[in-house]
């Protein structure tokens, strides 16, 4: 099987051909505005270096960093109503209550308290006000939101009042992208109304970049399947991922972090993965990503996704370099994309990490002339920032002393010169691409959620059941039998219903069949 | 009165992670608390945390707390006005004013919820609880075990019902306050435990919510000195590690408005091949390796991510997980006959005499 992975990031668009387990060609492009142009430029690219026919191409799996990059840098998200159901309750602590204020005012901080929402058993808190809804969402169409999060208490429990105030805004706001709390978290409410915000803001950039994705391809002449990566390294299709954008959220360092284990053949490391505006650092343990235990933030939101324990800075290949009194500024601005006309050695007017890494003469990288004239002091201190800012993050993914090497991947890898805070430092072959190799790796996975009476047949039947079904669903994605485990269990007692119901969800992850 | 520390809405991220060790995998999430406590404080102020020595015999001091589901916390949020209103009524029925703010439970949320009113009413907090640890019924607490009585107890919901209790023992009240926490949603706020200075000197585990602060802190500086964070926890508390493992089953069932339940862990590193079960009623409660009991209540079992020391509760342990079970022992009020007789294993079902942990570090 022929596969291609590719990831766009801030930056840089990478693709990688790979033939079973062997990279045959991996590129670089620059991400584009329209982020197609540059799809398009990466896959015509890595085609031709690996001698491949369109048409011999089986998959693409696209990894993209492009929805988390929107959210930590406040850019493209649209302004969104988050709109909670289950009045008198939970007044204590409105919607966004624990976000970063730039965040919330960058979607306009706009929210709606009202009636709704349901107990633990099921039953009602108070009833659904369709009058009171339609207020609101007179209030929504007058403020010109397009973007409506609806949340509802328990609604993992019971989602009808969700699903009733989700067909009543679509009425009164036709056009308007709803998503809904109980098909994106779990129980959790400020954690899962976050996730439904987040993804409300970003369904306007979703439908944009997924209908690039698919011209892309098109274009490029690839009439195989197309897949997205999400968080836990398996693939969505793409029109589930216009919907849920918010599920792509880490799927860019599980995948780099995937590549890089794939690449160097180390399972036990410390990645750090340097794009051109941010850098990603985890842990490896045994070739998969450490999975973070308490909640996860992104952008500094709080949320309860299943994740890999990353901590991000402001630090890539285009950030800026600000000279000020108070020393030097290095992000977490950066000119993204843009590097390759913004930054001095492209003949622009910004000066970028990549413009110091040149003129310290460490890289040749675009026109070397162009930085020249810059002060070997500045040149200095801004490589001992970046060191110092690389080295606070390195230590704090390191959770024990043992002295682990570090893996050093992605396009922004220039910036790093010899050890991390003593550490050792492994830059594997096709460092540059490890995340399109890790998308083309990804995995397969088949989901069950299904409620079993416990009065019919006991809870390990049940779970072997469903587990059963969970490889089986797994392996018809076209999970390899073989490979496929069982990554995830879960049962939630639903103690309103008769009979003992337990609704069980249970996750299978496979190989790709190759 | 001599103030020992003043608590800034910052420093109540150190309480809130002591307070999940303390909580032994119940009392529910801090978090929820935290954040309340937070808005309390930045709109009211910081709150001042006393000695219990510092109140004269004859002051008044009443504890409040939340109760419920663990899960039903994190998903039902407070309406907000709760706990204040239980407390003001309660002071209205005892006619006379409340000198200072007491903490029922120093781990879970409510190691917080004292902090929301303090910050509003502006009283002391004493620093103590009546467990030293968290724990599922609200007649176990060495209050009871000193002849407080729970009621006159006001009970608040979401809704803005309140129902003020007259019982005639601590039991009664928990059965009946039980009752109306189902029926009021699976959580409640209230304010009981009315006593005297005097009383309270006796009755209170003293010194818990700094505990909870102190182990906050060793958690955040052992990270980030890059030292073990599970031994800096493990050191401050005087535990024994018991386990060190993968969750391979968790089984859950609501009933009665409590959240019970069993872990099970294969065993890695030193402990390969080995097996632990952990039960847990909202709390874990008994520990078995390898088909042994070694851990029982009231000596406290607490779970903690292997790696960062993340203190983790039974909400939240899910397939695949590996942790460190630690285990120390209970405030020596709880180990008296009549301790054992309120919160040992036989009051929770477990067919197993207590048996005294003693940890070998």
């Amino acid at each position: 099987m022929i596969r291609i992975g590719i990831d766009v990031g801030g930056t840089n668009t990478d693709a990688v051909v790979m033939d079973g387990d062997t990279v045959l060609a991996g590129v670089k492009a620059a991400t584009t505005a329209d982020v197609m142009t540059g799809v398009v430029e990466a896959l015509k690219k890595v085609l031709a270096a690996s001698k491949m026919k369109p048409g011999s191409v089986d998959v693409v799996m696209i990894g993209t960093t492009h929805f988390t990059n929107a959210v930590v840098q406040r850019r493209d998200l649209a302004k969104t109503a988050a709109v909670r159901l289950g009045l008198p309750a939970t007044a204590s602590l409105p919607p966004m209550v624990d976000w970063p204020e730039d965040l919330r005012a960058t979607i306009g901080n706009h929210y709606w308290m009202a009636h709704g929402g349901n107990e633990f058993d099921g039953r009602v808190i108070s009833p659904l006000d369709e009058d009171e809804l339609l207020g609101i969402a007179a209030e929504i169409k007058a403020k010109g939101i397009k973007s409506i999060a609806i949340t509802s208490v328990f609604s993992p429990v019971s989602n009808e009042f969700e699903k009733r105030a989700g067909e009543i805004f679509a009425k009164a706001l036709p056009g308007a992208h709803i998503s809904l709390s109980s098909d994106i978290g779990r129980i959790g409410l400020l954690e899962r109304e976050n996730a439904a915000i987040m993804n409300a803001c970003l369904r306007d950039l979703s439908a944009h970049v997924i209908d690039a994705f698919r011209k892309a391809i098109t274009e490029t002449g690839i009439t195989g399947r197309f897949y997205l990566t999400q968080n836990d390294g398996t693939l969505m299709d793409a029109a589930y991922a216009e919907r849920f954008p918010v599920l792509t959220f880490a799927s860019g360092p599980t995948n780099s972090m995937r590549g890089a284990a794939f690449l160097s053949g180390v399972a036990d490391a410390i990645v750090v993965d340097i794009g051109g505006t941010t850098t990603d650092v985890g842990s490896l343990h045994k070739g998969f990503p450490r999975q973070a235990t308490v909640a996860v933030e992104v952008g500094g939101v709080r949320t309860n996704f299943r994740m890999p324990d990353v901590f991000s800075i402001g630090l890539g290949g285009g950030s800026h370099v600000l000279d000020t009194d108070k020393g030097i500024k290095v992000g977490p601005t950066s000119v993204g994309y843009k590097i390759v006309t913004e930054a001095l050695i492209f003949g622009g007017s910004t000066l970028t990490t990549s413009d110091i890494v040149v003129a310290s003469g460490r890289e040749s990288l675009g026109n070397a002339s162009k930085v020249a004239h810059l002060d070997k002091g500045l040149i200095t201190r801004t490589q001992t920032k970046i060191m110092a800012m690389l080295e606070d993050c390195v230590e704090r993914s390191r959770l024990s002393p043992e002295p682990l090497p570090v893996i050093i991947v992605g396009g922004g890898s220039i910036l790093v010169d010899g050890p991390i805070g003593g550490l050792k430092v492994i830059k594997p072959n096709h460092f540059a691409v490890a995340n399109a190799v890790g998308a083309a790796i990804a995995q397969v996975s088949g989901e069950v959620d299904r409620v079993y009476s416990l009065a019919e047949i006991d809870r390990d039947e049940a779970l072997n059941d469903a587990k059963s079904r969970a490889v089986e669903a797994a392996v018809a994605a076209g999970a390899l039998r073989e490979t496929v485990e069982i990554v995830d269990v879960e049962d939630v007692p639903l103690a309103y219903l008769p009979g003992n119901a337990t609704r069980v969800r249970v996750k299978a992850v496979g190989e790709l069949h190759v | 009165m001599h103030i020992k520390r003043i608590v800034h809405a910052a420093d109540m991220e150190d309480i809130a992670v002591g307070g999940a060790i303390m909580g032994t995998g119940g009392g529910g999430d801090p978090y929820v608390g935290k954040l309340m406590a937070q808005q309390a404080i930045l709109k009211y102020g910081p709150v001042k945390i006393i000695d219990v020595t510092e109140l004269p015999d004859d002051a008044l001091v009443v504890p409040v707390c939340m109760m419920g589901a663990p899960t039903v916390m994190t998903e039902k949020l407070p309406q907000g006005d709760e706990l204040m209103n239980a407390f003001r009524a309660l002071e209205q029925l005892l006619g006379r004013k409340i000198d200072a703010v007491l903490c029922g439970e120093a781990g879970g949320v409510n190691s917080t919820t004292p902090f929301v009113v303090a910050a509003a009413s502006g009283l002391p907090l004493v620093d103590g609880d009546g467990m030293g640890r968290a724990y599922p019924e609200l007649q176990m607490v060495t209050f009871t075990l000193h002849g407080v009585s729970a009621t006159p107890m006001v009970l608040c919901d979401d809704k803005g019902n309140s129902l003020v209790l007259n019982t005639v023992s601590n039991a009664w009240t928990e059965r009946l306050a039980r009752a109306a926490t189902v029926e009021m949603g699976g959580s409640a706020l209230l304010a009981f435990y009315a006593m005297d200075g005097a009383t309270a000197k006796k009755a209170v585990v003293r010194g818990t919510l700094s505990l909870c602060a102190d182990l906050g802190r060793a958690l955040r500086e052992a990270r980030a000195a890059h030292e073990d964070p599970v031994q800096a926890i493990k050191a401050k508390l005087g535990a024994e590690e018991i386990f060190t493992g993968r969750i391979k089953d968790i089984e859950r069932r609501t009933e009665g408005g409590f959240a019970h339940g069993t872990a099970r862990f294969e065993g890695v590193d030193g402990w390969r091949g080995q097996t632990l079960r952990l039960d847990f009623q909202n709390e874990f409660l008994m520990a078995e390796r390898d088909g042994k009991v070694i851990v029982t209540t009231p000596d406290l079992i607490t779970l903690l991510e292997a790696e960062s020391g993340n203190p983790v509760t039974a909400d939240s342990l899910r397939y695949g997980l590996r942790l460190v079970a630690l285990a120390f022992e209970a405030s020596s009020a709880w180990r008296s006959p009549e301790g054992i007789a309120l919160v040992g294993p036989r009051y929770f079902g477990y067919d197993v005499d207590y048996t005294p942990f003693v940890p070998s570090s």
